[in-house]
């Protein structure tokens, strides 16, 4: 890391390695923290749900790990751009860069125990209880506890839900209770779509025959944005509605109140199953 | 380096523009294009907006309404002199009643997802159908729906029957023509830009009964701009 320029005395060689650590150890000093302390609290998705709170953790976590990284190619950047420009006179080459094994070892080192350590670390987050994911129809990880069930059906271009433990009433509104886990059932019955409850750090895939399994642990009483986040016709970007987390008395009026309306159509609709496929229409292609 | 420098900046900006350019054609495509914005008339009612919105939905809207997809299925909205304009951009005013009356002449495709069969987001829990008050249609004797998402709004409407007399081959379709009447009334909140959307598959020919007309405004979408 010890350079001079080409015309330099040895008396007048600097060393820019010690400067760029010292620099960069200063600057990750302060800049950290603020990262962890300050920024961290105020990342998505926020707290809305136990997975949210657990994603602003992992993200604050993640920004905070990354900061140091960001900080030595800053430092490194500007002190290139400072100390190394040319200015003026003859263009001619630098001094020669020769191999040096000792820095190689330690890039690779420090450059692989940065990516276990990440690939550890989001492992371990997701087996805790899923991070609010999509996990297939045969979920890996289930939280322990009794769970409300809640499909998630998506269609071009409005989600609608059904609340199987409720008759299987079906409608156009999520409502939720509070401190409640709640197990997603996400599911289309046409084109590939994606269900994200933002502020409960929900997101599952809703494809047609296929039973997606999302678990959440809701909090106190809030709304919240549902939104598509898979591109899925004209209409994809107006897909949305919002959502809300209501106590546990308001909840079973509400649903009462879903129950009174639905009971004309419920004849209708066919019996609760993780997934439809609705008959090929007369008129449709 | 210096000429370099200016073709750099040339190409960013040609770059830029052409970027500019394309999100004001996705802007437009996904508001108003395809269909001029139809002002509907607003009368008051002690000092309250009322409106009277008339509205057809034809199975294909004809070469005189649309030259270039004459076989499209669509709405059509009736201006005041009577005249059926297929435009699907309406202009209502923000907290105002309004009075729909659909007139179908279409038949039954049948709803994909049978929940839409049941009406939301009216004035009571029935809605209009041939004169009959009615609180659920048969799913597969859905031939439309009118629905705004973000009013909550959906109300399903009856085909008419395939062995039906004098049925329209294309529109504008008379009165005297088969067809079903719907009317209901529901209410407007806030300025905004409502997209409303039909929510049967009725595209024939198009993946899923939701290409074509079901993606192109003028036809089984549109928007209401509540101002």
């Amino acid at each position: 890391m010890t350079t001079s320029a080409a015309n330099s005395a040895p008396s007048e060689r600097i060393n820019h390695g010690r400067r760029v650590i010292v620099a960069w150890l200063v600057l990750s000093v302060i800049a950290t923290p603020i990262v962890a302390l300050v920024l961290g609290p105020s990342l998505p998705p926020g707290n809305g749900s136990s997975q949210g709170t657990e994603q602003v953790f992992d993200n604050t976590w993640l920004t905070a790990t990354s900061t140091p990284i960001i900080c030595l190619l800053l430092v490194f950047f500007v002190y290139a751009l400072s100390q190394f420009r040319h200015r003026g006179g003859e263009l001619v080459d630098g001094p020669p860069l020769r191999n040096d094994a000792r820095i190689q070892v330690w890039w690779i080192a420090i450059t692989s125990a940065t990516v276990l350590m990440l690939a550890s670390f989001g492992t371990y987050e997701l087996l805790q209880t899923g991070s609010g994911g999509g996990q297939g129809p045969k979920a890996l990880v289930v939280p322990k506890g009794p769970k409300m069930e809640v499909q998630v059906i998506a269609q071009q271009w409005e989600f609608t839900y059904r609340y199987p433990g409720y008759g299987g009433v079906e409608t156009p509104t999520l409502v939720l209770p509070a401190n409640t886990l709640v197990e997603f059932h996400v599911t289309s019955l046409d084109a590939i779509h994606s269900f994200w409850a933002y502020q409960l750090g929900v997101k599952a895939d809703a494809n047609p025959g296929v039973d997606n399994v999302a678990f959440v642990t809701t909090k106190g009483p809030r709304s919240f944005e549902v939104r598509c986040a898979e591109l899925c016709g004209l209409w994809h970007g107006y897909m949305f509605n919002y959502g809300r987390v209501v106590p546990e008395s308001q909840f079973a009026s509400w649903i009462k109140g879903q129950q009174a309306a639905f009971a004309p159509v419920a004849k209708y609709l066919p019996k609760y199953s993780t997934t439809y496929l609705p008959d090929p229409q007369r008129r449709a292609g | 380096m210096r000429g370099t420098g200016w073709k750099l900046l040339g190409v960013a900006a040609a770059l830029a523009a052409a970027g500019v350019l394309i999100g004001l054609y996705v802007g437009k495509l996904t508001t108003d294009a395809g269909s001029k914005p139809y002002t509907v008339p607003v009368s008051s009612q002690n000092g309250h907006p009322v409106v009277d919105l008339t509205i057809q939905t034809v199975a294909a809207v004809g070469p005189q309404l649309s030259p270039g997809h004459p076989d499209f299925v669509s709405y059509l909205v009736r201006d005041t002199q009577g005249k059926w304009l297929r435009r699907t951009v309406w202009r209502l005013p923000a907290n105002a009643t309004v009075h729909v009356t659909i007139y179908n002449f279409d038949g039954d495709s049948g709803l994909r997802n049978p929940e839409f069969a049941r009406p939301q987001g009216i004035d009571g829990s029935a809605f209009s159908l041939d004169g009959k008050p009615t609180t659920v249609i048969d799913p597969d004797d859905t031939s439309h729906t009118f629905a705004v998402p973000g009013l909550g709004l959906i109300v399903p409407i009856s085909g008419v029957a395939d062995d039906a007399k004098n049925q329209c081959g294309y529109a504008p379709c008379s009165l005297s023509m088969a067809h079903r009447t719907i009317q209901f009334t529901f209410h407007t909140t806030k300025p905004g830009h409502y997209r409303w959307q039909c929510f049967v598959p009725c595209a024939a020919g198009w993946i899923d009964g939701f290409g074509g007309p079901m993606q192109t405004i003028g036809y089984m979408d549109g928007f209401l701009n509540v101002v």
